[in-house]
């Protein structure tokens, strides 16, 4: 298999932290503007596709072992059941922390306003580990489709 | 074998007639038959939830059973990758 020449690596590694930049930006972003967790996750996970596809399945391989990212995406999925638990006193999915004053506690002014960080109660942390659990879990697809390439290339 | 196909021939034609049929039954866009959760939603989401993207705060809050079952699609399409390609994955 031969490598793809220095430029695509060089524009790659150029590109690829710019990527997750802004797809943690979606994901962070997700209560106040369009996005959230699933979109912001696909991009960073397109930036992952995007190493696979310049630098080799062999050397992302060499750093990013698929059994840690799927004990991140189980993590993803824990945090955000035990989120939707959080709220339980009233009911499943209750969003206790909106509203309260403490972290993402504040309440923003009715009608459209240039938006508040701090806002939201669960739904930000609900987004950071949907979009966690999504960054992980479609960057070990993406992982196990180069192997399987990889593998069945070697056998020809 | 002809009856099976005469029983599909029949279903297609009868989509296709509803299909073609139904645009006179329709009600006109944008005049929803009932706007009680709309106005409620558009009323009160940025009051109970604190987000400014109400679309957000149904996703994740009004209808967070739907994100929970969403977010069980994806882990259950990775484990069946992951199972499949699992020879592969593991050296």
């Amino acid at each position: 298999m031969n490598r793809p020449s220095k430029i695509v690596r060089t524009i790659a590694s150029i590109t690829f932290p710019f990527i997750v930049v802004f797809g943690l930006y979606v994901v962070m972003h997700g209560h106040l503007t369009p996005g959230g967790g699933f979109q912001g996750g696909a991009v960073v996970a397109s930036g992952f596709a995007l190493l696979v596809v310049a630098f080799g399945t062999r050397e992302v391989v060499r750093k990013i072992k698929e059994k840690h990212l799927s004990i991140l995406e189980s993590l993803g999925a824990l945090a955000f059941i035990s989120l939707a638990f959080a709220g339980i006193t009233v009911t499943f999915f209750y969003n206790s922390l909106a509203g309260s004053g403490g972290l993402f506690g504040e309440i923003p002014k009715y009608g459209s306003n240039p938006g508040n960080m701090n806002t939201g109660g669960f739904l930000p942390l609900m987004n950071l580990s949907v979009g966690l659990k999504v960054i992980a879990g479609l960057s070990a697809v993406v992982l196990a489709l180069a192997l399987i390439s990889l593998k069945g290339g070697e056998k020809k | 074998m002809r009856k099976a196909v005469a029983t599909i021939f029949f279903i297609a034609f009868l989509l296709a007639f509803f299909i073609s049929v139904s645009p006179w039954f329709m009600r006109p866009f944008g005049e929803p038959a009932d706007t009680r959760m709309d106005d409620y939603i558009i009323k009160n989401a940025q009051n109970e939830t604190g987000a400014n993207n109400a679309v957000t705060s149904v996703v994740f809050d009004y209808r967070g059973f739907d994100t929970l079952g969403e977010a069980t699609v994806l882990f259950t399409a990775v484990a069946g990758v992951v199972l499949v390609l699992r020879r592969y994955v593991h050296e």
